[in-house]
């Protein structure tokens, strides 16, 4: 039997093919390792993330989340839920917050659920990835799979906003949260000193408003070269994307030289595990990680 | 009885080690001349005081130098009431502030040398303290005004235990406090206004025998001193009584601004009321929807905060009240409270609300009073309201709102009476027989027409003010502290302040006023040398009767007898010294602390010749700051320059010009002073001393040119007692400075 | 102006701060606001320019009465839902959520700016997911580039095509969704259902007629 299991929720972004797909193969085979059973919350559907907030409205995005506990309870009773996406964790935890609080809305999500034949009574937890890395096995318990340390790799832990805030890991400072970094060290890489690591990568606005979002991603980057770091590792499937997707255009615009690899904490881990390039999703980089290829090469 | 002298010297905490203790035996024997001297490896041990009570009491000793520790410490060990008493400050004075080093034994021994001489040069030059016999022994306390902090200085005097004399100017207790419909709540959970409970201490009052009060009733005279005042109280009706009380607690509260000042905010419109006057109207309301003047029901009101407060132009109050952001927000909720859909406006620049008033503040938003940030230009009638006009300073744009009424915050004027220097002023021009003598005549009758204690004192009728004409207590160290002794300021007399500030500083008041009765009592003095028995003396036959005592005592403690000679009040005396350092003729002093026990210390200064390249420098240290500074540099074992030679005195107020002169003139290659802070945020621990001091030192440097000597030998400095890793560093550079400038020529001569 | 907007204006008034308290998302939040500034200096958006008025500013605005101006502001637009202002708030004013209940409230009563390109991104993103039930990446930025017409769609493709391309090259854009594969849920039709309801319910809440 597997030492912890969980109802998983992938969200959308880390389907087979989507934009974060690396980061689902690299925690499938990082959960491996740690003897972590993952069930798939059936048929669960989009948390609506923060941007849909003008055209859904509040309750409508609380009824897409309360389905998804509401399956999770029915066919995964007493799991906490897992999300790898921090979007998908914040919306679906700030749903459970507002329905816990309020009995109206909950009534009157409940009134919305009865249409797909279904009924909330009890919300699961809901919780990150990460959360379940630190506090239900902790950093010893990560380190000690360890086959490979990363060692000598200088690494800048990019947290960005929505794993840090408003509800964050806890024991962690919203503006210095240092998880992250202790994640990278315990799979025996550099943390560097990085002072963006709580900047905001432009989040769903790199497409409304591209020319201030790559403003802010251009901070972020510079600033990870600055420390010295030959790459960037997040816990968010947005951010990751925003901070390697848009390098490019970033060039372009302001004749920069950015080339920097983004992973996955994920990623660092699988290899450290002595995975390979593939059980880590290297081949999604759009960034080619050559220095981790290497690595899982030798 | 004959004078005996006896000199110890102690070899514990390492002294015996460090110091060559056969030598400083023999120095106080040869150079102090005492004629018992005794080493003991442990001096303030059990055995050691034993040794000394012994002496004392078996050898008709009078007259004891310990040297030691510094004067601060081992003083419950070291307590010979009896016997005239100094210390050598061998070990943070020296020892321990110097390195244990082989170049530096033979200046530390000099330095050992040197404090041995002073400790015996001192003491033979020291009387016993005999008390003072001039003592009162009233413990009735004497509370004028029946406010919120009279009445509260009155029970808690007599709950613990004293009587109490409470006088009120006006038909009935309660002051300000009695007119306020509400108060700003002062307990969990801070969400709503409270009653005021006013009609609680009065009852109190009214039920307790210690407590006698007088109503419509003013202070017509108080003379005497601490523990024998003697207070006419004046009833409207004619009658006048006298009381016995051994302290006063002035209690006398504030008036608000003159609103009709305040013409541009709207001030004299008809609806148009500051924050007494809002008051008013919720009283009559009981509860109920507030009506304006002229009846008519409030359905939005406009606060105005800071009106002629914090004002720039000099024109109005240039402080703030501090109360009068919570007021209005405990007003507005008046409103919101009898009607949540009155609009309810609060205008502010910054809005001040410490403490749990965050909370209060929190409430107000909560039942919807708006807050908006804002500078206020004008208030015009309009309609059957008024128009406020307004700078948005968040939106950054001149803007209007419409309200029924409006609510100016103006601030507090304090009740402390005349001015005292305007009114010398005024007396020393009525002295005159011209037609601005006839003026004057008529300011002084109108002044002393606002006097709130009518003191019988020379320095004139009521206590000193320090700013905007709240008395001036030691606002920055002892709060109670006002420059008469035994009479404390209490509520908004003293500094801007709300009820439950008025109500624990009349507590505290309280406490310092049976404090002050007590040691009057026993002849000894108050803060901040509580229980000093010695007091100051003058030989009037060599007094030139020049008034420099006088005046410059920072505490009121001296008048003039028939003969226009000075007259000590010594209950009233705070031991600082500085009628001592002001007289020219140096015919006043202390019985332990005088002209010449400081000279003699000063003259017992070995001083090497031109040569030596060892010069001398004279630290004078105000002992409530720079000493103990000094000492705890020793603690810390911070170092300073050997050649230092360190004296305390009482405060810098009490130095002499003579101390200054003789030091240089026999061979001190330079002078530091060390005293406190003065000034606007003077930390002072007699107020005036420090600042009296440096104005008289300020004349020496015309003598240090007469006598053709740089005046950098003569350093001024500012020391607080956190002072403790600077000092040594300034030390040390004033060191280098004179050794740059060299030994001064008057060695040996 | 729409009917709605209207209805809305002569419902509440003068008390646009009333309106703000019961129709839009944690509106009753905004008369806490201390008017510290704490937020405005927190907001990244602020740095750049684009805020018009940071939180703060509109808060005040509302309460001073600013129906129009606040309605129409791009500020609320802006926001990025980085979540600074809001773990740093000392009154725990939960300003994101207001940014977004203020953006989606002039958004119904049709006062939301035209063109607005995070309006347009809302419509598309929920649209999109709610379609199937899950987000379809390819149709979702096929629409957001041609929202303005083939023209500017072909040239922001452009623009964006080595964005695109190497998503596409690392195996993270599947084109096969782009001809109606892809993910979705199974019971579509009971998400539909659901939502239409969660709709009409909220509707019946705030007064709105549907
Ligand atoms: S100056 Fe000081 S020592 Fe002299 S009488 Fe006044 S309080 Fe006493
Ligand atoms: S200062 Fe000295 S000389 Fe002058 S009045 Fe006082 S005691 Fe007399
Ligand atoms: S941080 Fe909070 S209290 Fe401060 S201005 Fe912004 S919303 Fe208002
Ligand atoms: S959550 Fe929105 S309003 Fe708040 S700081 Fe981030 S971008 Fe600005």
């Amino acid at each position: 039997m597997a030492k912890k299991e969980y109802a998983f929720y992938p969200g959308c972004s880390s389907q087979k093919g989507a934009s974060a797909s690396n980061y689902l193969v690299s925690v499938d085979s990082m959960c491996k390792t740690l003897d972590i059973k993952m069930t798939e919350i059936p048929d669960w559907n989009c948390c609506g993330a923060s941007i849909s907030y003008a055209e859904a409205g509040e309750l409508p995005r609380l009824a897409m989340n309360a389905r998804n506990f509401a399956l999770s309870e029915q066919h995964l009773p007493g799991q906490d839920i897992v999300a790898t996406c921090a979007a998908c964790w914040l919306g679906s935890r700030e749903s459970k917050e507002r329905l816990e609080h309020n009995n109206t809305l909950m009534d009157d999500t409940n009134k919305a659920l009865k249409e797909a034949g279904l009924n909330l009574k009890v919300i699961p937890e809901v919780r990150h990835m990460v959360e379940v890395l630190i506090e239900d096995l902790g950093y010893a318990e990560l380190a000690s799979h360890v086959k490979k340390p990363l060692e000598g790799m200088k690494i800048a832990g990019y947290v960005g906003c929505q794993t840090n805030r408003p509800f964050g890991i806890q024991g962690e400072s919203f503006e210095n949260p240092m998880y992250l970094d202790k994640l990278i060290e315990s799979v025996g890489a550099q943390a560097t000193k990085f002072d963006q690591k709580v900047t905001c990568c432009g989040g769903a606005l790199a497409f409304s408003e591209p020319d201030k979002a790559q403003a802010q991603i251009k901070d972020i980057i510079e600033a990870a070269y600055d420390s010295g770091a030959e790459m960037l590792v997040t816990p968010c499937p947005l951010c990751q994307a925003n901070t390697e997707v848009y390098q490019g255009q970033i060039n372009k615009k302001y004749g920069t030289k950015f080339q920097l690899p983004v992973l996955y904490y994920s990623q660092l881990m699988v290899l450290a595990y002595g995975g390979s390039a593939k059980d880590a999703g290297l081949n999604g980089q759009v960034i080619r990680a050559r220095r981790l290829e290497e690595f899982a090469g030798k | 009885m004959a004078d005996k002298h006896a000199a110890y010297i102690c070899t514990g905490c390492e002294l015996g080690t460090r110091l060559d203790a056969a030598a400083l035996v023999k120095t106080a024997t040869k150079d102090g001349k005492i004629a018992l001297v005794r080493e003991h490896a442990f001096l303030c041990s059990a055995d050691g005081v034993a040794m000394i009570k012994n002496d004392i009491d078996n050898e008709a000793v009078t007259h004891v130098a310990i040297c030691a520790c510094s004067r601060r410490a081992k003083t419950e060990a070291f307590n010979f009431p009896t016997v005239a008493m100094s210390r050598g400050n061998l070990r943070e004075g020296v020892i321990w502030i110097r390195p244990d080093t082989d170049e530096a034994r033979e200046t530390t021994q000099e330095m050992a040398e040197d404090y041995v001489r002073m400790a015996c040069a001192e003491v033979k030059a020291m009387k016993v303290p005999e008390g003072n016999q001039n003592t009162g022994t009233s413990k009735t306390l004497l509370v004028v005004g029946g406010g919120m902090s009279g009445m509260t200085a009155a029970v808690e005097a007599s709950k613990a235990g004293y009587k109490v004399v409470l006088v009120e100017k006006t038909g009935a207790l309660g002051g300000m406090a009695a007119k306020l419909w509400k108060r700003i709540p002062n307990r969990e959970p801070f969400k709503a206004p409270m009653d005021n409970g006013v009609a609680d201490l009065v009852a109190q009052i009214d039920a307790d025998a210690n407590i006698k009060v007088y109503l419509n009733a003013v202070v017509a005279k108080t003379a005497g001193a601490p523990g024998r005042f003697k207070a006419d109280i004046a009833v409207e009706s004619g009658a006048v009584s006298t009381e016995d009380v051994g302290a006063i607690i002035q209690a006398s509260g504030f008036t608000p601004y003159d609103v009709n000042k305040l013409s541009h905010l709207g001030g004299g419109q008809a609806n148009v009321v500051d924050q007494l006057g809002l008051e008013a109207l919720a009283k009559a309301a009981n509860g109920g929807p507030i009506k304006r003047a002229d009846g008519k029901e409030v359905k939005s009101v406009v606060f105005v905060q800071c009106a002629g407060q914090r004002d720039t132009s000099g024109e109005h109050l240039s402080y703030c009240s501090g109360h009068c952001c919570a007021t209005s927000v405990k007003q507005a909720m008046y409103f919101k409270d009898a009607n949540p859909d009155v609009d309810t406006v609060v205008l502010y620049t910054d809005l001040r609300m410490p403490g749990n008033n965050e909370d209060f503040y929190r409430a107000a938003q909560n039942k919807g009073v708006i807050f908006s940030k804002g500078v206020v230009s004008g208030v015009s009638t309009s309609g059957d309201g008024c128009k406020v006009q307004f700078k948005d300073l968040i939106l950054n744009e001149d803007t209007s709102a419409d309200a029924d009424l409006v609510v100016l915050a103006t601030g507090m004027v304090p009740t402390t009476g005349p001015d005292l220097d305007a009114l010398s002023e005024a007396n020393r021009v009525a002295e005159g027989s011209d037609e601005k003598a006839a003026v004057a005549k008529e300011q002084v009758i109108q002044m002393m027409s606002t006097s709130v204690l009518n003191l019988d004192y020379r320095q004139g009728p009521d206590m000193p003010q320090f700013k905007h004409g709240f008395n001036d207590s030691h606002f920055i160290c002892f709060p109670y502290e006002t420059r008469r002794t035994a009479i404390y300021a209490a509520g908004p007399t003293r500094r801007p302040m709300d009820i439950a500030q008025a109500t624990e500083d009349a507590t505290g008041a309280a406490m310092k006023a049976i404090q002050a009765m007590e040691n009057a009592g026993l002849g000894k003095a108050a803060h901040p040398r509580a229980g000093d028995l010695s007091f100051p003396t003058a030989r009037l036959e060599g007094c030139t009767q020049c008034k420099r005592c006088t005046v410059e005592c920072p505490f009121g403690a001296i008048d003039e007898d028939e003969k226009r000679f000075p007259l000590f009040n010594e209950s009233r005396c705070r031991r600082c010294g500085t009628c001592m350092g002001a007289c020219p003729v140096r015919v006043i002093s202390f019985e332990n602390y005088s002209v010449n026990t400081v000279g003699a210390q000063i003259k017992a200064v070995d001083i090497p010749d031109e040569f030596s390249e060892k010069p001398r420098v004279l630290i004078l240290a105000c002992e409530n700051d720079a000493y103990p500074a000094l000492d705890m540099a020793g603690m810390n074992r911070n170092e300073y320059d050997p050649f230092m030679r360190v004296i305390p005195v009482r405060c810098l107020g009490s130095v002499n010009t003579i101390w200054i002169t003789d030091a240089l003139n026999s061979g001190f290659d330079g002078v530091m002073l060390m005293g406190c802070k003065h000034g606007d945020q003077y930390q002072c621990h007699f107020v005036k001393g420090s600042e009296l001091g440096r104005y008289r030192m300020s004349k020496v440097y015309d003598t240090l040119k007469g006598m053709n000597l740089e005046t950098e030998r003569l350093m001024d400095l500012e020391v607080a007692i956190t002072d403790v890793d600077t000092l040594p560093k300034k030390i040390n550079e004033y060191a280098a400075k004179i050794q740059e400038m060299g030994m001064s020529p008057f060695k040996g001569l | 102006m729409s009917d709605m907007n209207q209805q809305m204006s002569a419902k509440y008034k003068n008390n646009f701060l009333k309106e703000i308290e019961e129709q839009a998302e944690m509106g009753e939040w905004v008369k806490m606001c201390m008017q510290c500034g704490v937020c405005s200096g927190s907001c990244p958006t602020n740095f750049h320019p684009g805020w018009e008025h940071p939180p703060q500013e509109l808060f005040m605005m509302i309460r001073a009465g600013k129906r129009d101006e606040v309605l129409d502001s791009q500020s609320m637009w802006m926001c990025v839902s980085c979540y600074n202002c809001y773990v740093r708030c000392p009154r725990k004013v939960p300003i994101t959520h207001i940014m977004h209940g203020i953006a989606e409230y002039a958004y119904r009563i049709g006062r939301a700016p035209k063109n607005q390109p995070t309006l347009h991104l809302s419509q598309t993103f929920w649209n999109n997911a709610t379609k199937t039930g899950r987000v379809n990446e390819v149709q979702l930025t096929q629409s957001l580039y041609f929202k303005d017409g083939i023209m500017d769609g072909i040239k922001k493709a452009m623009a964006m095509q080595d964005v695109a391309l190497g998503l596409v090259k690392a195996g993270r854009l599947n084109v096969m969704e782009a001809i109606g594969g892809g993910h979705k849920c199974k019971d579509i039709k009971g998400i539909h259902a659901m939502l239409a309801k969660a709709k009409e319910l909220e509707n019946q809440r705030k007064g709105r007629a549907a």
